[in-house]
């Protein structure tokens, strides 16, 4: 096994290029609006359509696909070199987005080259964390591979803190008309590629898994990783179990609890921009370690107690935080101070601003725009006082901690139900169902429930509530809370 | 305690096509349904829903195996 100083040096190089990918894949997400402005209008139905499979193909096709080709190649080259193919093609990819003329350049090459670019980050995501996470695994003594992994499971969610940081520092350097309008959203992509040049190094420095060399010097690695995996019954069916009573569940949680939660507070709590993000970032900040603490701790009490807790947790608490995350941001239940009209200025004239202030020190801005149509579309902006934004970030520090118990574990849960020749084949896919599927389909089915009548704005949360809960009884019943040790055969 | 988990194989073997069929009939409704003038963005587009019920097939049909394997005990040992 690995030194002390070494196992550090694993998991600097291993997570460093993990969290970058991370970045990449959000920053695509958390810029959409624009991109969809520069390279899919929505009069286009071309774009439209390329629009649409850039969203959906994305996570739901090619990040499974990723899994089980680089799985495949990891099983079969190595984990090293699979890894670091995967850090290129997702630089390559972010850095090249950032590049593209807009639509009105280059017409229908534009939104071709941002789906064929997007689909490319999608794969290269499918392939990098099973390769990250076996790494990691493989040279970390058994008695701590929760521990040691569990800094990989920081990334995911880093990658989101790192990928928000950088689009609300630069937004405030360039100015928001030139981010929105101008060059300034391309910067995050563009500063990826320095990022990866940077993670490219230090993973180059690094060998080839312990287990994974003995394994290739003695011949027996697997010469066909997907058959063995998928088309063995004794394997399969632990690949099943890892989807159904582990990963499915960890999947909506991880969604709902940060993408979910901050989608929720701008667009229906409708918090102003910066003060969501910022609600968000700070949660995510002081919710990081406990990511290690449910990873130690897994160590000592097991994997399996740990994850189905915080889905329990999330099968119960979800409705009542996001209802009172609502509440906190309900003006209609607040007392009103003062209204302050305007017109900012002659080019928006028609505009009309309203202000409103409320005793607790929340202010509400109500822009009202007459449309050439002569209707009138309204947006509210709120900003919450001192004590309502910091019960928000606690509601959502707590649906984070839920993350951190699903997650945490998991990677040292899915390296050991697994054997080291075909472990990043098998480990790969039912991640990436888990969350790219389950976890991906959380907006789409909450939207699709909130269709039926006699729903409300919280109806949306029984998808992932519902998800959450199947995984947890199949996962009660029928995975062990053992550790498994052994897993150099 | 092991009957119950292998009675519950075949609740698992029913769950899968039974919530593929409920996404089949929510994809009918929504792309060719009447929206009451909502606007619901994807949700009655096409495209996603052929790429959703291209990626389910299969993981209901897992889930049917997985509930097969559980009735005929294949995970009593873990």
């Amino acid at each position: 096994m690995q030194s002390i100083k070494g196992i550090w040096k694993v998991i600097t190089a291993s997570s460093v290029g993990t969290l970058i990918e991370w970045y990449d894949f959000y920053i695509f997400g958390s810029l959409s609006t624009i991109i969809a402005q520069k390279f899919f209008p929505a009069e286009n139905p071309t774009a439209a359509l390329l629009s649409t499979l850039a969203t959906f193909a994305a996570g739901f096709i090619v990040r499974p696909f990723g899994a089980i080709f680089f799985g495949r190649l990891g099983d079969i080259i190595g984990r090293k070199y699979t890894f670091l193919l995967t850090l290129v093609l997702m630089g390559g990819a972010t850095f090249l987005i950032g590049c593209i003329p807009s639509y009105e350049t280059i017409g229908a090459w534009a939104p071709i080259l941002v789906l064929l670019l997007r689909l490319l980050q999608g794969l290269a995501l499918g392939g990098e964390y099973g390769g990250a996470a076996t790494y990691v695994a493989e040279h970390s003594p058994a008695h701590r591979r929760g521990f040691y992994t569990s800094w990989i499971q920081t990334t995911a969610t880093l990658g989101l803190f790192l990928s928000l940081g950088v689009i609300l520092s630069i937004r405030r350097i360039v100015g928001v008309e030139e981010f929105t309008n101008g060059n300034g959203w391309r910067y995050p992509f563009l500063l990826s590629i320095v990022l990866v040049i940077v993670s490219i190094i230090i993973r180059l420095k690094m060998k080839e898994s312990p287990m994974f060399s003995k394994l290739k010097k003695e011949g027996k690695t697997s010469s066909n990783p997907l058959k063995e995996s998928f088309g063995h019954k004794e394997n399969f069916k632990m690949v099943l179990l890892a989807l159904f009573g582990a990963t499915m569940g960890q999947g909506v949680i991880w969604y709902t609890s940060q993408f979910y939660a901050q989608n929720f507070i701008l667009t229906k709590c409708n918090i102003e921009y910066e003060q969501g993000n910022s609600i968000i970032l700070i949660a995510i900040l002081l919710a990081t370690p406990f990511f290690i603490l449910f990873g130690h701790l897994s160590d000592k009490i097991g994997r399996k107690n740990i994850m189905l807790a915080g889905m329990l947790l999330g099968v119960l608490l979800y409705r009542p935080i996001f209802n009172e995350l609502y509440n906190i941001a309900d003006t209609t239940k607040k007392i009103f101070v003062s209204e302050q009209n305007m017109q900012p200025n002659i080019l928006a004239q028609n505009n009309l601003i309203a202000i409103n202030s409320f005793e607790d020190g929340t202010t509400e801005k109500i822009t009202t725009k007459l449309n050439t149509d002569g209707k009138a579309t309204q947006k509210k902006e709120i900003v919450l006082s001192e004590k309502g934004k910091w019960t928000m970030i606690l509601l959502v520090f707590v649906m984070v901690l839920f993350v951190t118990m699903v997650y945490g574990p998991i990677a040292a849960f899915l390296v050991e139900l697994f054997p080291t020749r075909i472990r990043y084949t098998s480990m790969s896919l039912p991640y990436h169902i888990g969350n790219g599927v389950f976890g991906g389909l959380v907006p789409f089915i909450a939207t699709l429930i909130t269709t039926l009548p006699g729903t409300n704005w919280l109806s949306g949360l029984w998808y992932p509530i519902g998800v959450a809960l199947l995984c947890f009884v199949i996962g009660s019943l029928y995975l062990s809370n053992k550790i498994n040790h052994s897993t150099n055969e | 305690m092991n009957s119950v988990k292998r009675f519950l194989g075949i609740v698992w073997m029913l769950v899968g096509p039974v919530v593929f069929i409920m996404l089949v009939i929510s994809a009918v409704n929504n792309i060719y349904g009447d929206t009451n003038g909502q606007v619901l963005g994807d949700i009655s587009n096409p495209v996603p829903w052929i790429i959703i019920l291209a990626i389910f097939l299969p993981i209901a049909i897992g889930l049917s195996l997985f509930g097969w394997y559980v009735y005929k005990g294949d995970y009593e040992n873990i």
